[in-house]
């Protein structure tokens, strides 16, 4: 109690000392007044009178000093005066402060910016409500093979929505395209289909009009849409008219009801919202196109929501008609079993792995940022020892000098961090605008108290870092030191031990860096030297289209208007060839997956049949494509016209079910479901990686355009829907040759719309965007580590040479050659890359399996990557210590002897 | 226990008996009476007197307020506050319970312990 009211007390009276300064020399004054006069009544002359008294006071400054102390905050005074002096010699020395601050902002900028993007994303909550009752239920299916996961279908989602007993809200999105025609430029925005029960379980009210409600999903009743914050901005302006209005999607009109808020963030950042509607009486089993929400009652755990979903696709099961042609016990024989994540997992997807990479390489190159700059204060303090040893010998602790100089470092800390909070700022702009499309939830990346507090604490952090060594090694008087004064001699190795490790830490750091974006450089080297089953897709233009159904409703009408329009694209100048079909290779959204069969290969009992990629296609997709015909022939049109049960293979079907792919020709296959009829085979192309080079290619079944019936009832075909046009061309890319096919689909069908309008080649990039981005961002840093540790060296080798001067003088006078001098230097500089490349392979060898899971076509281990890696960093140590050795063996011996 | 401890905590105590005796006094009055009563014992150097004055105010035991002198200067004159009496009389009890520890501890012979 005692000490806490002494503590207030000092606290006030440090913010009055002036006040304070000037009572106190009153009081003084009016003690030694008193025994003055004392003096002089006992008898003494007025001058020895107020000697005496000075004398019996004591000493009057050593007097205040203790009172002071007493009185205020003597750490935050002398911490204040402290921080002064650092930045009075800091402006003094302002090139080496300039190159501090730099190096500290690069890397306190760089690890605050990738924290950023790591709290929105991995550790912030969702944006919603209560996020942690949010789960997300799809299925495990251990019955189907080669299938980790599959999703709901609209019959779960009737069955989960009615009788579940540990739901509050619930309802089955699923994400994909739809077209929006009408307009100046129509579009396919990314949209994400929603039951009702989606949006209320997510809680988020919209900013505009009104969420789905039960009757826009209602079959039969007007069909509605809702657009992202994000969309209504960028396509309508933020026209805030937009509620009420009437848009063309999917060739029908929808009446736009609502705008979400911005802080709604969904997988993919879908651009449009659009209720589902599910007709009860024409819901089967299968199949699987969603996925569902939910949103826990208060106090269910996750793992009694489980049990509940278990209980459900038993009822499941048996409530519900399995699909035309199919058996029940195919649905039983998948054995479904329910597989629930939190929500915030499922938006995250894997995007996690790669973050932290990326945090943890820039983390080093902070680190070799620290070792660069704790150098450059070590050789300052060595410049200041004589000035300290001086303070030292008049009384100042070694316990004020090493808080000074560690003042010193965390203000440069500080600065640092403050000039790299800016840059991360900045940098966090251009993500923002620039960053992958896979990046979840990148609207809400930004600048938080907790990014901050980061900023703060990793620049306090690296202060002391870099701060420590210098005042350990210095704080402590030397009375050597004082005796030195004059001219030095080479000195003992033994000084250059703190700075040599320094330079051996950042070697051996930079090594790790280099070897990471090495391997990403070898990585996107595989991923560009597989061969993706298409060539050359600079060349291919590919454009989408739908066919409204008020031009033409009977599949063989809308082919032949398709055919027609193929012919006009041919037509184009420098066009070579033009294919259509159902999905250019690289368009995940829009490929579709079933079970296929083949008739020869039975299927066990209890068994269903793995499932293959589904493409329909046209003549010419193959020759377009440049997808090679490894046995057989492509379609024809009349296989098409005429309606001929045929289809084409990919090899790995082929090889999968009969070895050589010329043994699949005439072989029959189906998709599941006796009411497909048996197709036969007339080809077998090559693979295509159409899910990326970076994962296996999946089993193709292509089927014509054009067929006699159409599996999941669905009798449109997929012509109607929209279709896929790809052209080969020298021009592709070209306004003009883009004008040209335009014209040309509107000279056919002047209603039909055109949107997604791509290349090959940027969808090839796009799925290697993750592989690319990681690789960017290890390879910044790859090279930052190496210029600071090249910079190290040089430093070091530099120094070193300015030091010994005089030494190499006496030698060359005394005739030693130049190149052993020259070596000499260099060796030394060798000797610190070796050891610190020595032991940045060892690091290097147990960091880098942790980004395994980033690489392609090479091993974490690649000796290939070591090897170069370890070569160029030598190289670059010898050169850095070249140049400065060089310097010193220039010099004349007689200047050199001079020199101090 | 550091000497100059046990003559911080004598000098507090001292101080507060002469306030206690005298009533307001000025620093300078409190380093006279100190000096007198202890015969000269005490040979401080009489800057010292102020850290303690200091320590005691902060701590609440004494107060001070600006004055005129008899002289007519401006003067710093301290008095005890409640607390401090108080705490005079709780800390002179535990010295004489002190000293008459030590006392007994000294006067106590060989064969009294038997």
């Amino acid at each position: 109690m005692k000490a806490l009211r002494r503590s207030v007390r000092r606290l006030t009276s440090w913010a009055t000392s002036a006040r304070n300064e000037e009572l106190l020399r009153a009081e003084f004054e009016d003690h030694i007044a008193r025994q003055t006069a004392d003096n002089v009544q006992a008898g003494l002359s007025p001058i020895e009178a107020r000697r005496q008294a000075l004398l019996k006071f004591g000493n009057v400054e050593a007097v205040k000093e203790i009172y002071r102390d007493q009185r205020g905050l003597p750490s935050i005074e002398t911490l204040v005066n402290d921080t002064r002096h650092a930045i009075r010699r800091m402006r003094k020395a302002s090139g080496v402060t300039a190159a501090v601050i730099v190096t500290l902002a690069l890397g306190i900028g760089a690890n605050t910016a990738i924290f950023a993007v790591i709290d929105s994303i991995l550790i912030r909550p969702l944006a919603y409500p209560h996020a942690e009752e949010l789960i997300s239920i799809g299925h495990a299916a251990p019955g189907l093979p080669g299938l980790p996961s599959i999703g709901c279908s609209p019959s779960m989602y009737f069955t989960y929505r009615e009788e579940n007993r540990s739901f509050d809200q619930f309802g089955l999105w699923s994400l994909g395209g739809a077209s929006l025609t009408g307009v100046a430029e129509p579009e396919m925005p990314r949209t994400l289909f929603v039951t009702h029960g989606v949006l209320d379980a997510i809680g988020v009210k919209p900013l505009l009009g009104r969420g789905s409600a039960q009757e826009d999903h209602t079959p039969g009743s007007a069909e509605t849409v809702m657009l992202t914050y994000g969309y209504w901005q960028r396509r309508f302006g933020g026209d805030e008219s937009i509620v009420g209005r009437t848009l063309t999607i999917n060739s029908r009109p929808h009446t736009v009801i609502g705008v979400m808020p911005q802080e709604f963030g969904f997988q993919r950042d879908p651009e449009l919202i659009l209720p589902l509607q599910f007709e009860r009486n024409k819901t089967f089993l299968g199949p699987f196109p969603g996925q569902c929400i939910a949103r826990l009652k208060a106090g269910v755990s996750v793992e009694q929501a489980d049990a509940d979903v278990t209980r459900m696709l038993g009822l499941w099961l048996n409530t519900w008609p399995p699909n035309p042609g199919m058996s029940r016990t195919l649905f039983q024989d998948a054995r479904l079993a329910p597989r629930l994540q939190p929500l915030k997992q499922e938006i995250v997807g894997d995007i996690a792995t790669t973050l932290w990479v990326v945090m943890g390489t820039l983390g080093l190159v902070l680190l070799i940022a620290c070792a660069n700059v704790a150098n450059l204060l070590l050789v300052r303090a060595e410049s200041r020892q004589q000035e300290l040893a001086i303070r030292a010998a008049l009384g100042a602790g070694w316990g004020r000098i090493a808080r000074e100089m560690l003042v010193e470092s965390i203000t440069l800390g500080l600065l640092g961090g403050a000039l790299g909070l800016g840059l991360a700022y900045t940098g966090l702009r251009i993500l923002v605008v620039k960053g992958p499309d896979t990046l979840p939830r990148l609207d809400e990346i930004g600048v938080d108290p907790l990014v901050l507090t980061f900023a703060l604490g990793v620049s306090l952090l690296s202060g002391a870092l870099f701060g420590v060594l210098p005042a350990l090694k210095y704080a402590r008087p030397r009375v050597a030191t004082l005796q030195g004064v004059g001219r030095t001699v080479s000195q003992g190795r033994e000084r250059h031990r703190a700075r040599n490790m320094l330079v051996v830490v950042q070697v051996a750091l930079a090594l790790v860096l280099l070897i990471g974006s090495g391997l990403m450089v070898r990585t996107f080297q595989q991923l560009r030297s597989v061969h993706p089953g298409f060539t050359h897709p600079e060349e291919i233009q590919i454009l989408h289209s739908t066919m409204p159904e008020s031009i033409a409703r009977e599949p063989e009408r809308v082919m032949r208007m398709q055919h027609e329009t193929l012919d006009k694209l041919a037509a184009i100048r420098g066009v070579t060839s033009v294919g259509f079909g159902s999905a250019a290779p690289l368009e995940p959204l829009l490929g579709s997956s079933n079970p296929v069969q083949a008739e020869d290969k039975g299927v066990a009992e209890g068994q269903v049949p793995p499932l293959r990629q589904i493409r329909r296609i046209a003549p010419g997709y193959f020759t377009t494509m440049g997808t090679r015909v490894v046995a057989g022939r492509d379609f024809t049109w009349t296989d098409l016209y005429d309606k001929r049960r045929v289809a084409i293979v990919s090899e790995n079907l082929a090889r999968e079910w009969w070895g050589v792919p010329g043994a699949a020709l005439g072989k029959r296959i189906r998709e599941i479901g006796a009411a497909d009829p048996w197709r036969e085979i007339v080809g077998v192309v090559e693979n295509v990686y159409d899910n990326g080079v970076h994962v296996k290619p999946p089993e193709f079944a292509f089927w014509p355009a054009l067929m006699d019936r159409y599996i999941w009832g669905d009798e449109r075909g997929f012509a109607q829907g929209g279709g896929m046009f790809a052209i080969r061309s020298s021009r592709t890319g070209t306004e003009s040759l883009l004008t040209e096919a335009q014209q040309a689909i509107w000279s056919v069908n002047g209603r039909q719309p055109v949107f997604l309008v791509t290349t090959l080649e940027t969808l090839y990039d796009q799925s290697m965007a993750r592989t690319s981005f990681t690789l960017v961002m290890l390879a910044i840093a790859g090279g930052m580590g190496l210029v600071l540790g090249i910079v190290g060296i040089y430093g070091v080798i530099a120094y070193v040479v300015s030091q010994r001067i005089r030494e190499i003088g006496i030698r060359t006078a005394l005739g030693a050659r130049p190149a052993g001098l020259l070596g000499m230097f260099v060796r030394h500089g060798l000797r610190l890359a070796g050891i610190g490349a020595a032991a940045g392979l060892v690091a290097a060898a147990g960091l880098t399996r942790l980004m395994s899971s980033l690489l392609f076509g090479v091993t974490a281990l690649d000796p290939v990557t070591y090897m170069a890696v370890s070569v160029l960093l030598i190289a670059a140590g010898v050169l850095a210590s070249y140049l400065p050795a060089r310097r010193a063996i220039a010099l004349d011996p007689v200047q050199a002897l001079r020199a101090e | 226990m550091k000497d100059s401890d046990v003559r911080q905590g004598t000098l507090a105590l001292m101080v507060l008996k002469t306030l206690d005796v005298l009533g307001p006094l000025h620093g300078y009055g409190i380093a006279r009476r100190i000096e007198q009563i202890s015969g000269d014992l005490l040979t401080v150097n009489q800057g010292t007197l102020y850290p303690v004055l200091l320590k005691l105010e902060q701590e609440g035991s004494i107060a001070s307020e600006w004055g005129a002198s008899e002289n007519n200067r401006k003067a710093r004159f301290y008095r005890l506050t409640r607390q401090g009496r108080k705490q005079l009389q709780a800390e002179a009890r535990s010295w004489e319970q002190t000293t008459a520890i030590i006392e007994r501890f000294f006067a106590a012979k060989v064969e009294d312990l038997k």
